[in-house]
């Protein structure tokens, strides 16, 4: 067999995998959210927290809920890294600095997982099981209570009530996030990840000596690290390492577990309104993007263009033996596409285009299906801004799942889709024009190594893309552990998580508040085939007009010279 | 000043409300989540869930899944170790050391984050080529690209079939052994595609040295 057809197949599996799991998951959500019940856990929780889970929200007040338990969030997580030095079961390992606690607190809670540290080397148990993978777990559940609170935005009228947002957290992480994580965390073991308190311990080399290896609670961390779309990893070459990725089938499982809560959440969406057909539209913008990436970063990297590549013979640099070039495109691109950023191959030693196609992604806004939630409530937004320029196309007042998209609505979505930009961008060009931040960049013109200027602006571009869009992956050809990167990154990874967020809730409040207006003969039909593929026309040429510019400097100048 | 006495007083209730449910999660996810994962990994998997460990000559030769070097004590004129020709030779790797918490001697892992057009990757490829085709006495243009490539983790436990099969003659000759039963050998410890098109096929570097050294022996 080929490694093209293998290839093929792999991804082939993958999809008949995510469809057989569609209906029963998606299902299974909106059933979650729309129960009346608690379980002993949660009230359990709820009990701790002193709150009322049937509370009705109205939309400042559960994205004070967001705000408050996310800033908490960070701020115990920057604490618990900063006193590490004094925690048993650290191993002894030294408190982060300051700079890179700020930056490592903002990237777990923001469900980005930008790592300015060496997992391996830096942060002990503690810091590990107890911080990072707990962020892992509540800043998914943060992303899917937003994206269900502006579904049922669209879905209620004559309310200003979002539902409550204590319930939604603590539900998605009791009914949906720890039971998938279970699972996944020991289909992982049985494959070879490692789960234990062995520290780090010597182990015996077959031609002598010995030499000291990790232990650690690694496959529980992987498990949802993959399902929360985080991407954090406990060792530094991520799902590349052996011990979080262990062979083929875990690497596809892997991807099946990164893609599952943020297709399925479009059947949710369907459900939650009323007609099913309205999620599979969603879908199909979603999936159409994410396949014909997975398709072009195939095409690229089989094809290993490229000076070195080319005298290697194929796209092997950073990549793994048991993967191969066709199984590690396919993670590329569901991970960029995505907001989890986890790695099972090295995104910066790809050809010129592999790494443009994984900035793309993230340009996107990473709603091709997106994050756990992010994804959809990113979708969404365009769907709100399709649907608003084909009002303007035949001079109708536009209206999406019978809610009129005014004026004060289509601001709410433009500042959304403005955010994510502005500080990828900014930061970008003002790191770029001060004197030391290019001094970060390992493949430049400049230094004595002498490789191409297009790919070093590439690292300092992908770095704040990855940043803002809450992504995390990296070209890791960056040394971004320096005080000026670890804060500006960590500034935009908070601002590009919790500014959208407020957006979204503006708008799904004001969403509630509407009466359904009646369909009519010349209401746009949102569930055909038609919106679909205008959905994706919105979100290419939003995305192409803002980022065009800057992707020419990059990727492009490196992929044609 | 009551209204902002007021707003205060309730960011603070909020605040609390919001540390509450932090520390009750955190107790779910950070502290009952990954004691049960590892329970049940303990009880089911303990092999896998420590690390894999192999044995050879009833001593721990390491773990499976993390590649090892097979060098000399002798160094080449850069400094680098030479490699081994009685051993199947693994993957070329970027991993570094640690360079915080010192006490410890363990491999940061990575790739060589080098891109495409690099002509400090170029440089090393080339050279790689020509050092392995050298070593192993074949044709440049023979080496597969696993071979000249640092993997992403830099601890890549295998090699392509391809570079197996490529250094069967050097390691029979280094070893004394006929090349037909080395070769035989590479044939038995390549794993093709799991479930016939997962991933691609692949050599185990340290089982199969161990094997090999189990021959050598007879």
């Amino acid at each position: 067999m080929s490694s093209e057809l293998s290839a093929v197949l792999q991804l082939a599996a993958l999809i008949g995998a995510l469809a057989l799991v569609y209906r029963p998951l998606g299902d299974y959500l909106a059933a979650v959210y729309r129960s009346g019940r608690h379980l002993r856990a949660e009230r359990w929780i709820y009990r701790c927290v002193g709150a009322d889970p049937d509370t009705a929200m109205r939309w400042p007040a559960y994205l004070r809920g967001v705000l408050a338990f996310s800033g908490v969030s960070v701020l115990f997580l920057y604490l618990l890294q900063r006193v590490q030095g004094g925690l048993p079961l650290s191993l002894g390992f030294s408190s982060i600095t300051p700079a890179q606690a700020f930056n490592t607190a903002a990237s777990f809670v923001s469900n980005t997982n930008w790592q300015s540290y060496a997992g391996e080397q830096a942060m002990g148990h503690v810091v590990q099981t107890a911080g990072l993978a707990v962020q892992n777990f509540l800043s998914a559940a943060v992303g899917i209570a937003v994206a269900i609170a502006l579904v049922r935005g669209f879905a209620r009228s004559r309310t200003g009530e979002l539902g409550n947002f204590w319930a939604d957290l603590v539900r998605t992480v009791v009914r949906v996030l720890i039971p998938l994580s279970v699972i996944a965390a020991v289909v992982l073991v049985a494959c070879g990840a490692i789960q234990n308190f062995a520290g780090i311990h010597e182990v015996g080399q077959l031609t002598g000596g010995s030499r000291q290896l990790n232990g650690g609670a690694v496959a529980s961390q992987e498990a949802i690290k993959e399902i929360g779309t985080n991407g954090g990893g406990f060792f530094n070459a991520n799902s590349a390492f052996p011990f979080e990725n262990p062979n083929a089938f875990t690497n596809l499982f892997e991807i099946f577990l990164i893609l599952v809560i943020p297709f399925a959440l479009t059947r949710t969406f369907g459900v939650l309104v009323g007609n099913v057909r309205q999620g599979y539209a969603i879908l199909a913008a979603m999936g159409l993007i994410w396949l014909g990436f997975t398709a072009l970063m195939m095409w690229t990297e089989f094809h290993h263009g490229g000076p070195a590549l080319q005298a290697a013979g194929g796209a092997m640099e950073g990549k793994e033996q048991r993967f191969g070039v066709g199984a590690s495109s396919i993670f590329a691109t569901s991970t960029t596409l995505t907001s989890t950023g986890a790695v099972d191959a090295m995104h910066s030693s790809f050809t010129g285009f592999g790494g443009g196609i994984a900035l793309l992604g993230m340009m996107l806004g990473e709603i091709a299906p997106g994050g756990v939630g992010s994804g959809l409530y990113g979708m969404l937004v365009m769907a709100v801004i399709a649907v608003f320029i084909a009002g303007l196309m035949v001079g109708r007042t536009p209206e999406y799942l019978g809610k009129k998209i005014g004026s004060r609505e289509i601001k709410l979505a433009a500042c959304y889709i403005l955010v994510t930009p502005a500080l990828a961008l900014g930061f970008t060009a003002v790191s770029m024009v001060l004197s030391t931040p290019p001094d970060s960049i390992l493949n430049t013109a400049g230094n004595a190594t002498g490789h191409s200027g297009a790919h070093g602006f590439s690292e300092v571009l992908y770095a704040f893309t990855s940043g803002a869009n809450n992504n995390g992956s990296a070209f890791a050809g960056l040394g971004a552990n320096t005080d000026w990167y670890n804060t500006t990154i960590g500034l935009a990874m908070l601002l590009g998580r919790f500014l959208p967020m407020v957006f979204v809730l503006a708008l799904a409040g004001s969403l509630a508040e509407q009466k359904p207006v009646p369909e009519t003969a010349g209401t746009l039909r949102t569930e055909k085939p038609l919106f679909a593929g205008l959905l994706v026309g919105a979100v290419i040429i939003v995305t192409g007009l803002t980022y065009f510019p800057a992707l020419a400097l990059g990727p492009m100048a490196e992929g044609l010279s | 000043m009551t209204l902002l006495n007021g707003t205060a007083r309730s960011t603070a209730r909020l605040a609390g409300a919001a540390l509450r449910a932090l520390i009750a999660l955190t107790v779910l996810c950070g502290v009952l989540y990954p004691l049960a994962v590892t329970g049940i990994a303990q009880a089911a998997f303990p092999h896998q869930a420590n690390g894999s460990e192999v044995r050879a000559d009833g001593r721990t030769a390491g773990s499976a899944l993390i590649g090892q070097t097979y060098t000399l004590d002798r160094k080449d004129k850069a400094g680098n170790p030479l490699p081994d020709p009685k051993y199947f030779q693994p993957r070329p790797s970027a991993a570094g050391t640690n360079t915080v918490n010192t006490q410890y001697k363990i491999l940061v892992s990575g790739g060589s984050n080098l891109a495409a057009d690099s002509t400090v990757l170029s440089g090393q490829i080339k050279d790689r080529r020509r050092q392995i085709a050298a070593f192993n006495g074949v044709a440049p243009g023979a080496v597969p690209p696993d071979a000249v490539t640092a993997s992403g983790s830099g601890v890549d436990p295998d090699i392509s079939p391809a570079y197996a099969t490529l250094q069967v003659t050097r390691v029979a000759r280094a070893n004394g052994l006929p090349r037909a039963e080395v070769a035989r050998l590479v044939e038995d410890h390549t794993d093709g595609r799991a479930l016939g098109f997962l991933g691609e096929p692949h050599v185990n570097v340290l089982e199969l040295n161990i094997a090999l050294q189990a021959l050598a022996r007879r």
